[in-house]
């Protein structure tokens, strides 16, 4: 029990991770304003990013752009650059598909006069 | 030293993604998600990812939030709702436990910072060793994303133009 605390606390950007995935995902669940649930799927993207590119660094290590092109590379003493080139992309695409989820949002506002998910389902029927 | 200031930034991270959440008026609550994208962008500079703080402040600080207002000028920005009925007992018993099978999984991952980690020792220095050599580019992140993932980059376009033409044909006048 007290390994799995210290071992969670050794990990702060686990911690947070796991946090602001739960909360994002919860209020996606939970609230009934169609924004707010956008809000919610913008945190977990950002966490889920945020938990990969935690997984790049490397103690003393420095940012991933050679300092000397001439001398052979220490791979320890940069930090992997394959998360972050990964999550570039999973961002770009993140906000692209949530511009079409506020498109969507623009366009049930026009058809239906709210964003609340009952009064829709209200007028649905 | 370091550790701390990591710390620090990390608490602002949950207390504006905190904010953005609980605060009622949408339009504040998109306000201070753009914050918590700015330290997002600080914590991953921090910890020594440039390109991806880069992205995240232009992309992810600045569009997200031109993106969500637009959406809140054009409709109500008020969640209406005063007060919210609680959630279903199924929602308040899953989500405790998937909590508590995160958290217990956090004993099989690497430490963090491990310069030995399964991530870091697999194929990551090959990238690292051999760039220069075969791009001419000292920035690896550069690149991996413009030479080695040319083509997947290339068509990730297709995906931005994909969800461009989605927003025209929804937000369209007539119909």
């Amino acid at each position: 029990m007290v390994d799995a605390f210290s071992a969670v606390f050794q990990r702060p950007n686990f911690l947070t991770f796991v946090i602001i995935f739960l909360w994002g995902f919860y209020i996606m669940v939970t609230r009934y304003n169609l924004v707010k649930k956008l809000i919610g799927m913008y945190l977990v993207q950002t966490s889920v990013i945020f938990f990969l590119v935690s997984i790049s660094v490397k103690k003393g290590a420095t940012v991933p752009v050679l300092l000397s092109t001439t001398e052979p590379v220490q791979a320890a003493s940069y930090a992997n650059p394959l998360p972050h080139v990964l999550t570039l992309t999973a961002i770009v695409v993140g906000v692209a598909t949530l511009g079409v989820g506020l498109a969507l949002c623009g366009a049930i506002y026009r058809e239906y006069g709210s964003l609340d998910e009952q009064k829709i389902l209200e007028k649905l029927e | 030293m370091t550790f701390s200031v990591q710390i620090l930034l990390l608490l602002l991270l949950l207390t504006t993604a905190a904010g953005a959440i609980m605060v009622k008026d949408l339009m504040s609550s998109v306000l201070l998600l753009g914050s918590y994208s700015f330290f997002l962008a600080l914590v991953w500079a921090w910890i020594g990812a440039v390109d991806v703080a880069f992205v995240e402040a232009v992309v992810g600080a600045g569009l997200a939030t031109v993106l969500f207002l637009l959406t809140l000028f054009g409709t109500a920005p008020k969640d209406t709702r005063l007060r919210r009925p609680p959630p279903s007992l199924t929602t308040l018993i899953i989500f405790p436990l998937l909590g508590v099978l995160l958290l217990y999984a956090a004993k099989d991952l690497p430490a963090f910072g491990d310069p030995n980690s399964p991530a870091s020792v697999h194929i990551s220095p090959t990238y690292l060793e051999q760039s220069y050599q075969d791009t001419n580019t000292p920035n690896v992140v550069t690149a991996v994303l413009m030479d080695y993932r040319s083509l997947d980059t290339m068509i990730e376009t297709v995906v931005i133009f994909a969800s461009g033409i989605a927003c025209a044909l929804l937000l369209r006048r007539q119909v």
